[in-house]
């Protein structure tokens, strides 16, 4: 709630100045903890939560709201803000409309591991420091807050904000610290000691449990094309769907061919999946063979990089890497 | 309603003798679209060029397909006689069914099905094409030739006297090269600086020559005709226009009092054998003639305290505040002639090269034995100075090594030069005992054969067949073992010199200018020609040529010859005021541009920029990409890289390519 408060009068500060005329956050949704992104003037900036559960990556709804007339004041979470980054360095956003708060995010809670727990009839979910407490028509359950985080809390890539106006809530001392990101290549492990038959048996079973209903897409803030190559007739990869019996497989493997070198692993993709699939594993696999092949890269990390696999040096791995693991 | 025309190309028995060619014509006639197939011998011929006008006139064709060799090979052809019929060129495709199937298969049925699948993949492209229109594109009449070699100042001599402007970039202090480093050159025995030093004088005093001294390629950016390049121009400390070449500061120059190669600095020219002081003209007959400061060497530079040099010089020419310059020049044409350097011996432990000083590379041995060498032409051991009473050559040494240690192949140059060597070391000292250790002996060429007799015969050289195993250092001299493959026994040999022939490859600043300059490059780093046999001295990157080592190994008569012919080439074009564009550029959809700039990031012409434009009757302002289409060479680069598909290359579109994959996966 303190956190909230504090956001609250700054942004309220910023909007009676002048300096923005909006600011994008988050507001509860129809229960306490579904909160969704939504865009504040002062007539309605008291709505406005910031806590746990206000997870959604807001980099995304810029490239709309800065076309827009006026400063946007946003609020981001140190994963978040490598988003906006590279949104900035494809030119998909315009700076000189946004104001960035930085703002903390040490715990994210991940809804999906709190319905694999199995509670039903949830009413209301509550956090504190250590404890997750789910309220249900049928009683209480509390678990401890570590085991319902979400991925990028766990093995995120810091509590640096690469891009930032001001910080709040955060001292800038602390800012400069980025732990150690290599954590979260560890989930790959497994895959990568499958046999190619296991692996393949292992994303086919993932992959069929897909509902195109496109969630993965729609809130990928790498996925801003203006026509999605998915919904351009004149692209023909709809009349390729009709040729197999087993086009979610496609589109997963087009959607992460389309993002590489570009995802900055938020996690969006697996967080908002309503099946579960670890989409976001297929990103963070491309994410550790670049930095091995090519060196270390994270799309975000600095603005105006130029990606490894759009760029060239003579350094480059030889293109035999698959055949013969690139010995010359 | 389209109007396809197949013609399907005997080639001889090039294609009919592996490829059903009556069969691939029945298939084509029962494709959609298609009016008219037929077969022919050479569709490449008059006659079948006429078959192929005729029947354009006659079925009113509106696209064409020929089933034939590579389109490398005769697609101009076709589309030069479809243009002659009132057909846009562009609607006529190739489907390559000789390189790419009767040349590769030896079973008819396959070769066949494979024939018609080609074909069909041709339709399918020949369905979907536009008219395209070409554009015209102006040339820039001025050269650039990368070394300053015997091979970069040919090209250039011959460029400069058809009346054209060329500029010599060489990364040395002077132009001259290796050539300026080698004594008598085969097979004739004249001095090397004697016959390359007057070359060296026509290539400054020509008034159509620059020469880009102490330089390097920064940059280079655009396309045939019209490339731009950044050259680097090195301070030198010196300044060129003042100085009037004395030499006194290199005297003055501390470092130069150094003589041991171990505490001073290595003088390259003589390959390491000496030392020069910091402030050096390479050799003599230097053009230009001006010295250049080796910062990292020089006392100023390394303490601030030096200054012999400033006070030796009259002309008051050092300036030490020289800072690298970086200079933009247009030019119509390339040729790259960066030649080679001698392979590091560090792999071949066995030949004691880094044990003992008594060991060296031929190259060190051309410096040996010239007259403005380390030894003043004098043939000494660099150990102690006595002359040699035996002398060991080993031939191959890291050529044709298929261990993996050295290279494939032959460096060509080394059979002739130890012919010579061991000549000209009976001449200085005679009662040399000298012998060669060799595979084979490889002398092709004119009076190249009689020249190694000469050796055997005149001079009694003994060449042994086989191979050193060992090269141990005992005491004051060099023990050899080997073999000897004729006698079927082991030899062993007290040395007091060994004669490494090693193996040449390009000089390695030569994969960077590949990049630069989007040429390919072979596994050992030589550049690729065109043609192997047909276009020898051409890149396939239009408006590129090569001359000298960096194509391939080859002696001094060869590469001059090879530099004449890439002047040749350079000169046909830089006489033409206007080419053809290529029609088959990169074309944007702004609907679907999503103005990220990765197309830009890849492209390696630099032919596309971003524009803020407005769409919907200026209700929208959105930035996009823009092509310029007189840059762009239709690479397709950005069509692969666009994340929303919204570039496209006109002649091979998006569309075109998945049209063509449905077609071979049918």
């Amino acid at each position: 709630m303190q956190r909230t408060n504090e956001i609250i009068a700054r942004a309220k500060e910023l909007l009676a100045s002048g300096e923005v005329n909006r600011v994008l956050g988050w507001r509860k949704g129809e229960y306490s903890y579904d909160q969704s992104p939504a865009v504040f003037t002062e007539s309605n900036i008291d709505e406005l939560v910031y806590d746990d559960f206000s997870t959604p990556n807001l980099s995304k709804y810029l490239v709309k709201e800065t076309l827009k007339e006026g400063k946007i004041a946003v609020l981001m979470k140190p994963s978040d803000s490598y988003s906006l980054n590279q949104l900035l360095t494809e030119h998909r956003v315009k700076r000189e409309n946004i104001y960035v708060i930085g703002i903390p995010a040490e715990s994210e809670i991940d809804l999906r591991k709190i319905e694999a727990l199995g509670v039903k009839g949830i009413t209301d979910i509550e956090a504190d420091e250590t404890n997750v407490t789910i309220k249900s028509i049928y009683g209480d359950k509390t678990v401890a807050k570590s085991d319902v985080l979400l991925d990028r809390s766990i093995n995120g890539k810091g509590t640096k904000h690469v891009i930032y106006d001001e910080l709040l809530c955060c001292t800038e001392d602390e800012e400069a610290v980025n732990e150690d990101t290599t954590s979260r290549f560890d989930q790959l492990k497994e895959i990568e000691a499958m046999s190619s038959d296991e692996r393949y048996e292992f994303w086919r079973s993932e992959l069929s449990k897909c509902i195109r209903c496109n969630a993965c897409r729609n809130v990928c803030p790498a996925c801003t094309c203006r026509t999605c190559v998915f919904d351009n007739p004149d692209s023909q990869v709809d009349a390729k769907a009709n040729t197999t019996s087993f086009e979610e497989n496609m589109f997963h493997i087009i959607r992460a061919f389309h993002v590489a070198g570009r995802c900055t692993d938020c996690g969006e993709c697996s967080r908002v999946c309503p099946q579960n699939i670890p989409l976001h594993l297929l990103n963070r696999k491309f994410i550790k063979d670049m930095n091995e092949n090519y060196g270390e890269y994270q799309a975000g990390a600095v603005e105006g990089s130029r990606a490894p696999l759009v760029s060239f040096t003579t350094e480059d791995i030889e293109p035999n890497a698959i055949s013969d693991g690139g010995k010359a | 309603m389209q109007r396809i025309g197949v013609f399907v190309c005997h080639c001889g028995t090039n294609i009919a003798g592996t490829v059903d060619v009556t069969a691939v014509v029945e298939a084509a006639k029962q494709q959609p679209g298609v009016v008219f197939a037929t077969e022919y011998m050479f569709m490449c011929s008059e006659a079948g060029q006429n078959l192929l006008r005729q029947a354009i006139k006659d079925y009113k064709l509106t696209g064409v397909v020929v089933c034939s060799c590579s389109p490398r090979m005769h697609e101009a052809t076709f589309r030069k006689a479809a243009a002659a019929e009132g057909l846009n060129p562009y609607k006529v495709e190739i489907a390559n069914i000789r390189e790419h199937c009767s040349w590769i298969h030896k079973d008819m049925k396959v070769a066949t099905a494979k024939a018609i699948s080609l074909m069909t993949v041709a339709l399918a492209k020949v369905q979907l094409d536009t008219p395209l229109q070409e554009s015209e594109i102006p040339v820039t009449k001025r050269c650039l030739v990368i070394g300053g070699g015997i091979a970069g100042i040919q090209t250039a001599i011959d460029v400069a006297d058809a009346g054209f402007e060329v500029d010599i970039v060489e990364k040395n202090p002077t132009i001259g090269g290796r050539m300026a480093q080698v004594d008598k050159t085969f097979p004739t025995l004249d001095c090397s600086s004697c016959i390359l030093t007057p070359k060296m004088v026509e290539a400054k005093q020509n008034e159509n020559i620059n020469i880009f001294s102490y330089s390097e390629i920064d940059d280079v950016k655009g396309y045939i005709g019209n490339f731009d390049v950044k050259i680097k121009r090195k301070a030198r400390y010196v300044n060129e226009y003042t100085c009037t070449g004395c030499g006194a500061c290199t005297e003055a120059c501390p470092m130069a009092k150094i003589k041991d190669v171990n505490k001073g600095i290595k003088n390259e020219f003589n390959m390491g054998l000496n030392t020069r002081g910091a402030i050096y003209i390479p050799f003599a007959q230097a053009v230009p003639c001006v010295p250049a400061i080796d910062a990292a060497h020089c006392i100023h530079f390394k303490t601030g305290k030096c200054g012999k040099c400033v006070d030796a010089c009259t002309a008051k020419a050092i300036d030490f505040d020289q800072k690298d310059e970086i200079i933009e020049r247009k030019y119509g044409a390339i040729v790259v002639a960066t030649g080679y350097q001698i392979t590091n011996l560090d792999k071949f432990g066995e030949f004691a090269y880094n044990e003992s000083p008594d060991v060296i590379t031929s190259l060190e041995l051309e410096r040996i034995m010239k007259a403005d060498g380390p030894t003043n032409g004098e043939i000494v051991r660099p150990s102690d100075g006595k002359k040699p009473k035996s002398v060991v050559f080993i031939q191959c040494v890291g050529s044709r090594d298929t261990s993996g240690c050295g290279k494939p192949y032959c460096s060509k140059v080394c059979c002739m030069y130890t012919a010579k060597h061991t000549m000209m070391i009976q001449e200085h000292n005679p009662g040399t005992e000298i012998h060669v250790f060799y595979i084979d002996v490889r002398t092709p060429g004119k009076a190249y054969d009689e020249f190694y007799r000469r050796a055997v015969e005149m001079y009694g050289v003994d060449y042994i067949k086989g191979m050193v195993g060992k090269v141990t250092p005992e005491g004051d001299h060099l023990l050899v073992q080997g073999s000897d493959l004729i006698a079927n026994e082991q030899v062993k040999i007290k040395a007091d010199m060994v004669v490494l022939a090693a193996a040449v490859e390009p000089e390695p600043s030569v994969r960077d200018i590949a990049t630069k300059l989007a040429i390919s490059i072979d596994p050992n780093n030589f550049l690729n020609e065109a043609h192997a046999k047909l276009r020898p001295v051409e890149c396939a990157t239009a408006g590129v040529f090569l001359s000298g080592m960096c194509q391939g190994p080859k002696d001094i008569p060869e590469t001059v010859a090879q530099a004449s012919a890439a002047a040749a080439k350079v000169i046909g074009l830089l006489s033409k005021d206007s080419l053809k564009g290529n029609p088959c550029v990169s074309s944007p959809n702004h609907e679907l541009c999503n103005g990220c700039s990765t197309c830009a990031n890849v492209c390696p012409y630099g032919a596309i920029t971003y524009e803020d434009r407005e769409f919907n009757r200026g209700r929208e302002v959105r930035r996009v990409a823009v092509v310029n289409e007189a840059v762009c060479q239709g690479c397709g680069a950005c069509t692969v890289a666009c994340p929303s598909g919204a570039m496209d290359l006109k002649g091979f579109t998006n569309k075109q390519i998945m049209a063509e994959v449905d077609a071979v996966c049918q």
